[in-house]
């Protein structure tokens, strides 16, 4: 019984961290937080059987655990990789690396809502209804955050690295 | 001419990912050819989308940490850290204590037949739990692949103490992938992956353990009568086969997601590869 509901999570966890790694950036706290998700499904595993999407019923738990998260007070921190970041990126040579570094600090700088639904649709294959299942919003807000955080990715990923602040505030 | 619904921002995202049907594409292309100013926020839409498959999904073929498999195939001990790891230490204690009584009252039953029993099923357990752990894996399913079995071979029965030649199943329709080694009961397990042309994989899970004296799975000094070689016996264990017999010191568990009469078939295959007398 519990190997089989094992295997079946196990199944789920490449596509967990995938949606885990987009979302908090650090390969760390990612997989802290898929950690963290497949506990909570342990613990709701009385309701398994009765679960019809077990993919929106995964995420669900994750987005949960995630505003959980975010919700606790953090100590601050300076965000090291982030002015490793900025030194590589002034480097015109890395025209590569420039561009991922781009996309990853573009998309940290979304608003988590809007996150949230634009990698559930770009990375999943989602559809919007099912979005909306998943994080418990309406079908609306679903399309509103998608065309706001896609105008936003749209704007910081055509702004030169040198309009961007040097070092990121630390409140 | 046909009336057409006018274009929205909503259909301008359902065509970025796919969820239009072709009408309504046609439709919105034509569209986008009288708005240039449209056509390049679906084109840098499109980008995005690329660009966050692309960066992100590497990941899907990356191994899964350890930790992460064993949240996934078991109900959380406790909190994580130091927490866990001293729920760990008391569990242990516990269990320990509990198998010496549990030994204890079952040899006071002198069913000491009853403990090789469900060592053995433990065995199969292991087995099928190995298989679940490491079939799935897309990146590294062995330690040691199939291109180097000379060295595979030379170091498992060097690990074993016993020669470990992996039987050859190619007649039955399966390629041998490689092999590793895992900790067992009472020390070193070889298993053996296998993988059909459609990918559907098949452990060989071999241990070399001193089943005749009771020494099984780490159950030592208990005196039993001695283990007879047995018949193949079959373990399910959620979606795991298990088929699984001993063999004089050696102990074979072949695990698949495949069904019983598949394995059964392979079983008599192996088994009479690796009976002496072959």
């Amino acid at each position: 019984m519990t190997l089989r509901a094992g295997s079946r999570l196990l199944e789920w966890v490449p596509r967990l961290r995938r949606y885990a790694r987009a979302l908090v950036r650090h390969p760390q706290d990612a997989d802290d937080l898929v950690q963290d998700t497949l506990e909570r499904a342990w613990t709701k595993s009385g309701h398994w059987s009765g679960v019809r999407d077990m993919r929106a019923w995964l995420f669900s738990l994750m987005h949960n655990v995630h505003v959980d998260n975010l919700r606790r007070p953090s100590p601050d921190t300076v965000d090291i990789s982030d002015e490793a970041m900025l030194s590589v990126a002034v480097n015109p040579s890395h025209d590569a690396a420039l561009h991922i570094r781009d996309l990853e600090w573009a998309l940290s700088q979304l608003p988590v809502e809007q996150r949230e639904v634009l990698l559930l649709v770009t990375l999943e294959d989602m559809s919007y209804t099912d979005v909306a299942r998943t994080l418990h919003i309406p079908v609306g807000t679903v399309m509103s955050r998608l065309s706001r955080g896609r105008e936003r990715l749209r704007y910081l990923m055509d702004e030169q690295p040198a309009q961007r602040p040097a070092i990121r505030v630390v409140k | 001419m046909k009336t057409r619904t006018p274009v929205t921002e909503d259909d301008l995202h359902a065509l970025v990912d796919g969820w239009l049907d072709e009408e309504r594409a046609r439709e919105v292309h034509a569209y986008l050819q009288q708005h240039p100013e449209q056509a390049a926020k679906v084109q840098a839409w499109r980008d995005q989308r690329s660009a966050l498959r692309h960066h992100f999904s590497g990941i899907m073929d990356d191994p899964i940490p350890s930790r992460l498999q064993q949240a996934a195939l078991r109900p959380p001990q406790s909190s994580r850290g130091w927490a866990r790891i001293a729920a760990g230490l008391v569990a242990g204690v516990l269990c320990a204590l509990a198998g010496w009584m549990v030994r204890d009252h079952q040899l006071g039953q002198s069913s000491a037949e009853q403990v090789v029993g469900v060592a053995r099923q433990d065995f199969a357990t292991r087995a099928a739990v190995a298989h679940a752990v490491y079939a799935p894996d897309q990146r590294r399913p062995v330690e040691i692949d199939a291109a180097h079995q000379e060295q595979l071979v030379t170091w498992l029965s060097k690990r074993m103490g016993a020669p470990m030649n992996p039987p050859d199943l190619r007649s039955l329709g399966y390629e041998l992938e490689g092999g590793r080694l895992l900790p067992g009961g009472q020390g070193p397990v070889a298993q053996f992956m296998y993988a059909d042309s459609a990918g559907m994989r098949l452990t060989l899970y071999v241990s070399h353990e001193n089943v005749s004296s009771g020494t099984f799975s780490g159950i030592d000094s208990v005196p039993s009568p001695p283990a007879p070689n047995t018949a193949f016996q079959f373990a399910q264990n959620g979606a795991v086969n298990v088929f699984y017999w001993i063999d004089g010191p050696f102990g074979y568990a072949l695990s698949s997601y495949a069904g019983r009469s598949e394995l059964a078939r392979i079983s008599t295959e192996v088994y009479r590869q690796l009976s002496p007398d072959s």
